[in-house]
């Protein structure tokens, strides 16, 4: 087999979801190459081999300063057809789905999103996923290659497996339409106040708060408990509530021992930054709330009426 | 302005949804309707020819014929019309044999904009809009949660895992939006008696110039191999508020030592 791993990079750092798929797919395949795209990235190159790629391609251009997908498209595509690569993975994220979308169509090759795990033997390679809310799973293939797969967030913790990783640089050519799209301003959110990840309890709140006021509810629920507030992806859009308490897929990925959600319904998105939380305790008026399915303990009921009440007992208890 | 509005039909949400063990797809002969995060994505439609001097609203899907009904509720909130890709051939489409079908139909529209919706509800599919663009060479922004259109450009405020991004593109262009851009309205009644009468175009995928080798399973790329339970959470213990809610979550959460 060989196998090429995108690694996508913020600020001076690779990210950590791609640099575990780089090491599980080493770990698969020892002809595995890595590709870094940016503007300044050459640095970043030693990092790939200490996780595991025995080749690092780097295309280093002021061109792909903006983290867009559709140049990085171009530049994996060329990279597949001169190099033949079977397998093209990536750490899931909003970039990496955006190129793997792109790079299906202009490859004409089969994309499975959202897998959690990968096994391969002799050129073969299976991913697993779950579906369907996660009432299922299923192992899924692909019936050509290139191979690409996206794989969720905090699938696979880097492991250090250190490889030769030589850098070859790549000559940049890119589609007319592909650097169309331009950034106006990049986010760069500076991290305020203790981190969501960090607390061993979290009480989150979604658009069933009804109003961002109902947030007091819960930080003094939170305060009572020795915790943090966290938030969804509906809240943080409509101003409510700070973009750093964001809990989801592109929010933070938490695994707290207590996640209290209250008025968060459990779509998807929300549900893979917080379903490894070892308690799950949820409030929600809407008995069929997709929550409840993956909740520990689920209360039916109005939240403003058993926070601030839960909130007395507890300082109560505490003294 | 034309506005293409990427939709699909889906099966309804809920614990009755299955995969049929047989052909490992989505079993879909219950009850369905259109995608939810679709109505951001007709809704988004809708207010920008409202606010920017009118156009067209088109949907553009692939399904079964009976995905119109699903469609008419698109066209009940104030779309013009639908364009159904229908064809056996079709059915049991990946990605790649999907992106080719809508891209060619759209085509044929040569809208100003193409939006989708952020996900699909079934699938949880969010790359589709990725795969058209390319198809179209159009440039892409996703996960949009404003959206702006003045003198021929789009300027999109993109959340990602670090923030907001503000992004400028030409039109025509392929946009992706989240569900908190907008509410989506309710149909009227006059939509909703309106709706049946409004064009719906099925069309096969003879008529879009897609070979039938690269729609449905012929050309599609991935498969599905096998299915098995997922490991279990443990038991739901499920309460409803009598007033003493409060009281039984505290219990609960001394008795694991949380508090």
């Amino acid at each position: 087999m060989s196998t090429l791993v995108f690694l996508e990079h913020h600020g001076s750092g690779i990210q950590k979801a791609a640099l575990g798929v780089l090491s599980k797919a080493a770990s698969l395949d020892s002809d595995t190459s890595a590709v870094i795209i940016g503007s300044g990235v050459s640095g970043l190159a030693h990092e790939a081999a200490k996780y595991g790629a025995a080749r690092v391609f780097v295309a280093d251009d002021a061109s792909l300063a903006a983290p867009l997908p559709q140049a990085r498209v171009d530049i994996i595509a060329n990279l597949v057809r001169a190099h033949g690569f079977q397998n093209v993975l990536f750490g899931a994220s909003v970039l990496a789905s955006d190129i793997a979308g792109g790079l299906s169509a202009r490859l004409d090759a089969g994309l499975n999103w959202d897998l959690t795990d990968l096994e391969g033997s002799a050129g073969a390679l299976v991913g697993k996923r779950s579906a369907l809310g996660d009432t299922v799973l299923v192992d899924v293939g692909w019936t050509s290659e290139p191979r690409l797969g996206l794989i969720r967030s905090g699938s696979f913790e880097p492991a250090e497996r250190p490889a030769a990783g030589a850098v070859e640089n790549v000559a940049i050519a890119l589609e007319d339409f592909s650097s169309k799209a331009q950034m106006v301003e990049q986010a760069n959110e500076a991290q305020t106040g203790p981190s969501i990840e960090e607390a061993d309890i979290l009480v989150a709140g979604g658009r069933g708060l009804g109003t961002p006021e109902a947030f007091s509810e819960l930080e003094g629920l939170a305060a009572a408990l020795g915790g943090a507030v966290a938030s969804t992806r509906a809240v943080v859009d409509s101003g409510w509530y700070p973009y750093q308490t964001q809990v989801g897929q592109t929010g933070k990925t938490v695994s707290p021992k207590l996640y209290i959600a209250c008025g968060i319904s459990g779509a998807i998105q929300h549900k893979v930054g917080m379903q490894s939380s070892q308690v799950i305790v949820s409030i929600n008026k809407d008995p069929h709330a997709a929550i409840f399915d993956f909740s520990d303990l689920a209360v039916v009921g109005d939240l403003h009426d058993i926070v601030p009440k839960l909130t007395a007992l507890v300082q109560e208890r505490k003294g | 302005m034309k506005i293409a509005v990427c939709v699909k039909e889906v099966p309804d949400a809920g614990p009755l949804r299955k995969i049929d063990p047989d052909t490992k797809r989505i079993d879909r002969s219950g009850d369905r309707s259109l995608n939810t995060y679709d109505l951001n994505a007709i809704e988004e439609a809708l207010r920008l020819n409202e606010a920017g001097g009118g156009g067209e609203v088109v949907l553009v899907s692939l399904g079964p014929d009976r995905a119109l009904e699903s469609l008419r509720k698109g066209l009940a909130m104030g779309a013009d019309r639908a364009v159904l890709i229908s064809d056996d051939a079709a059915v049991g489409s990946d990605l790649v044999a999907t992106s080719l079908a809508l891209a060619e139909a759209i085509k044929r529209e040569s809208p100003d904009l193409v939006l989708f919706g952020q996900a699909a509800g079934d699938s949880d599919g969010a790359v589709l809009w990725a795969a058209v663009a390319d198809r179209l060479r159009l440039p892409v922004i996703s996960q949009i949660s404003e959206l702006e259109v003045a003198g021929g450009n789009v300027t999109a405020k993109r959340q990602t895992e670090f923030g907001y991004d503000r992004i400028q593109a030409p039109l025509p262009a392929v946009l992706a939006v989240s569900d908190s851009l907008n509410e989506p309205r309710y149909p009227s009644l006059k939509g909703i008696m309106g709706a049946k009468k409004k064009p719906q175009d099925v069309v096969s995928l003879a008529d879009i110039g897609v070979p039938a080798d690269r729609a449905g399973q012929a050309g599609s790329r991935t498969t599905v191999t096998a299915l098995s339970p997922p490991p279990s959470r443990g038991d739901t213990q499920k309460i409803e508020d009598d007033g003493s809610a409060a009281q039984k979550v505290l219990d609960y959460l001394v008795e694991r030592k949380l508090v």
